[in-house]
């Protein structure tokens, strides 16, 4: 066998189990996998071990649910170009370019071997952020167009090169890695349970309870202990009110974009509304806090049920009219409608995931097919799918996950209200000091809002963290973005971004 | 008079912004910034110096004092209602075009003077609108000087001319162009946001962008007095075919404005920018319609 089978629930997979095969076998099997739709890649990571690099592949596999890993592993110093898997499927490319950069892998036929975030422990050290040479065309009747890295506003630093022909986009280069703090690093330099939490909820602000998740569904596959139902059930509470939140906060954002301020304004205040409610759940509005391995501080109470139940209805009725207006004015559509189109084929090259991808006709939501916690036990999920692949797609999604997500905060409520109505904390109270299997691996996906959220974590033979690895769905989707502005005039850029909405520290780590 | 006429489209200029910010954020639900708000602003910019980039040149510096001049001296061709504005002589009309044109070409100048793309983007979409809008400006003081039989706007409004019942409705129709062309040239929803952060898709704010202190409340206060210029002679062409008095122009100019800009803030998105040019173009066409609609009913009006 040249891989192991698994899947987003099963335990943690000791190291030797899984199977270390040649470059070339590798390189077989993924290009078998990978010329199916149904596969995709989740992670792929080398880690050094002894003299040796070891890389470290996850395969999702969306018709049967299965999680598919497998490695193969070259000599620390052995300098062979591998030949790169990009070339055949770009969907790789933050991979490999992740690889490259880090460790000095050279990648043969890679079409594009740029840096991806520009690490301080990267391999090339000439090689800075200062003195990216951007990609260019020559031409008399183009123009480039330098946006940021320092932005106006609140946004996160990011640097976007246009090349224009007047005010059509004919090409747009995203260079990240100004927000690099070094993340991953971070996880396996203190042994402090508690902190290595805190740290996952900080990995990207609007994704706290997502990465939250993903960093404890891996710890409690390693320490191989069962969580009670009720604990699943208030994590996917607490994710779909992250869920509604920021659909919310997006809807909005395109409305300011259009100037439309109706829309912004109401929304506004129903994601404030939503944000507080978890505010008033945990004590933080982005649920910082809320997730912690093997238990909660927050139980929910009676109380804190109805009021989240009483609140997320009436969002659900508010966000629902504004939804009716958007969809019934012209002005609006005429913004959103055949804008920044991201083909479904394009977006299955690039291995887009999550909603942005679902907007395109692609049905990836690991919700569905990888289900976890309550997603297949009390809910079973259909994925929101639209077809158009434009703006407006994007939007609808969005405006349809509200309602989705309002109606399983109110399923589970209700379920924990019939069961533990007057039982205190029926999940137990968190637990930091637990022993992790030594020598494993273990992942944690979790569907977050943006979409597919995907945690590794190695432990060595001491069962201490010896790499954490995260994959924040922008990984994949910011090149839809420089997809979808391609022919799109300039000043359509805000709203095709705002649509998507990824995130720059996500990416950066 | 003329006194009373030059402080009136003065007050004009200082309302209609904050009858604006009202407007929009009573629709919104919100309680909104103070009246005088942007008046405080401006303040605060006058006291402050400026700031020059290196790469600019005397272009650059010297745009906000001739915007705001050709801004301030087209206002002052502007009369309210029966009112004789301060500057008036035959053909005023076409001077105050083509004063708003020249300052017009001086923000464009300056903004490509920078050097800056994102300037260099709203200078070009500038010039592009800016070139469309005028034929139906013209179109309009044409059909204005036709029914009345004048060339400067103290006597088309004055001229009893134009209170013939038939006339009523080219009047009207006037106005509603020139409320429109208000629209486009004070860079207002759907044709442009002053509210949005987002260079890229900015037309007249970007071309500020290098500019700040005094140059900038210069920009300012131009964009208003040219706002008000146009409000003030779509209300006066209202008022011309109802009530061509001062005490009935003035107030609508603020309404016509201040509310109409409001609304269609609050509850309309921007056009998307390769629209613009067709909304632009629209209002031309109905601007050649209204003089044509003019000329047959002043065929018409000479035979009987």
């Amino acid at each position: 066998m040249n891989y192991l089978v698994t899947d987003n629930t099963a335990g943690s997979i000791r190291l030797e189990e899984i199977p270390e095969i040649a470059y070339a076998d590798f390189y077989d099997l993924l290009n078998g996998w990978l010329a199916d739709e149904r596969c995709h890649v989740a992670h792929y990571f080398a880690l050094p071990s002894g003299n040796r690099m070891r890389f470290y592949c996850l395969v999702l596999d969306d018709a049967e649910g299965r999680v598919l890993i497998t490695s193969h592993a070259t000599g620390y110093y052995d300098e062979t170009a591998l030949p790169s898997l990009t070339a055949r499927y770009p969907q790789l490319h933050p991979f490999e370019r992740e690889i490259a950069e880090r460790w000095g892998i050279r990648f043969d036929g890679q079409p594009w071997p740029k840096p991806l975030r520009f690490p301080f422990d990267r391999y090339d050290r000439q090689s800075s952020i200062d003195n990216y040479p951007f990609y260019t065309m020559a031409g008399k009747s183009l123009h480039e167009v330098n946006v940021g890295p320092i932005h106006a506003g609140i946004i996160e630093p990011g640097a976007f090169r246009f090349i224009c022909n007047g005010e059509q986009v004919l090409h747009l280069e995203i260079a990240l890695g100004y927000q690099h703090r070094g993340v991953e690093a971070a996880f396996t330099a203190t042994e402090n349970r508690l902190r290595q939490m805190c740290l996952a909820e900080s990995i990207a602000g609007d994704s706290a309870v997502a990465h939250a998740t993903a960093f404890a569904e891996a710890i409690e596959k390693l320490t191989g202990r069962e969580r009670p139902a009720q604990l699943d059930r208030e994590r996917v509470v607490a994710l779909e009110l992250e869920r509604m939140a920021m659909q919310i906060a997006d809807t909005g954002a395109l409305s300011m974009d259009t100037g439309y301020q109706l829309g912004q304004v109401a929304c506004e205040a129903l994601r404030t509304m939503t944000i507080n409610t978890t505010q008033a759940w945990c004590g933080n509005r982005f649920g910082k806090g809320l997730i912690r391995p093997h238990g909660t501080d927050h139980a929910l109470t009676p109380e804190k049920s109805a009021m989240i139940r009483r609140n997320v209805a009436e969002i659900a009725r508010r966000y629902d009219e504004v939804r009716r207006d958007i969809e019934s004015s012209p002005s609006l559509l005429a913004r959103f409608e055949q804008c920044g189109v991201v083909p479904r084929d394009e977006m299955r090259r690039i291995g887009g995931v999550g909603q942005a991808a679902r907007a395109s006709g692609l049905g990836r939501d690991i919700r569905a097919t990888h289900p976890w916690g309550s997603f297949g036990k009390c809910l079973s999920h259909e994925s929101i799918v639209e077809e158009a692949g434009d703006v407006m797609a994007r939007l609808t999604v969005r405006s349809r996950e509200v309602a989705q997500s309002a109606r399983y905060i109110d399923r589970l409520l209700s379920i924990y209200e019939q069961k533990y109505g007057a039982t205190e904390n029926p999940c137990g109270r968190p637990d930091y000091t637990s022993q992790l299997a030594p020598s494993s691996l273990a992942f944690g996906l979790v569907e977050g809002w943006r979409g597919e959220t995907c945690h590794v974590a190695v432990t060595d033979a001491e069962g201490r963290l010896a790499a954490y690895r995260i994959k924040d769905p922008s990984l994949h989707n910011w090149l839809a973005l420089a997809l979808a502005v391609r022919g799109e005039g300039i000043s359509d850029f805000p709203i095709c971004n705002k649509s998507f909405n990824l995130s720059y520290c996500g990416h950066d780590l | 008079m003329t006194l009373l006429n030059t402080l009136l489209v003065v007050l004009a200029a200082i309302c209609i912004p904050g009858l604006i910010n009202r407007t929009r954020a009573r629709l919104a639900g919100r309680k909104g910034i103070r009246f005088t708000q942007h008046l405080h602003d401006v303040r605060l910019l006058l006291r402050k110096g400026a700031v020059y980039s290196p790469t600019t040149t005397v272009l650059f510096r010297t745009a906000p004092s001739v915007i705001l001049t050709t801004s301030l001296l087209a206002a002052l061709c502007i009369p309210v209602g029966d009112l004789r504005p301060l500057v008036s002589f035959d053909g005023d009309l076409v001077a105050f075009a083509y004063l708003l044109a020249l300052g017009r070409g001086a923000l464009i100048l300056a903004a490509m003077d920078t050097g800056s793309s994102f300037e260099g983007m709203g200078a070009s979409r500038e010039a592009l609108y800016g070139a469309l809008v005028e034929p139906a400006l013209m179109l309009t003081f044409g059909t204005l000087a036709l029914i009345s039989g004048h060339t400067s706007f103290a006597s088309i409004f004055e001229a009893d001319a134009t209170g013939d019942a038939k006339l009523i409705v080219v009047l009207l129709l006037a106005a509603y162009v020139l409320t429109k062309i208000v629209f486009t040239e004070s860079g207002r929803i759907p044709v442009d946001d002053p509210r949005t952060h987002l260079e890229l898709t900015m037309i007249h704010e970007v071309m500020c962008l290098d500019y700040c202190g005094v140059d900038l409340a210069y920009v300012k206060i131009g964009t208003w007095l040219k706002s008000a210029a146009l409000s003030m002679l779509a209300a006066d062409a209202v008022a011309a075919a109802t009530c061509p008095r001062w005490w009935f122009a003035a107030p609508l100019a603020l309404l016509l404005t201040g509310l109409s800009v409001g609304i269609v803030e609050s509850t309309q998105a921007r056009n998307k920018l390769v629209r613009n040019t067709t909304f632009i173009l629209t209002i031309t066409a109905l601007a050649a319609l209204v003089f044509f609609t003019g000329y047959l009913l002043r065929l018409n009006i000479g035979l009987q």
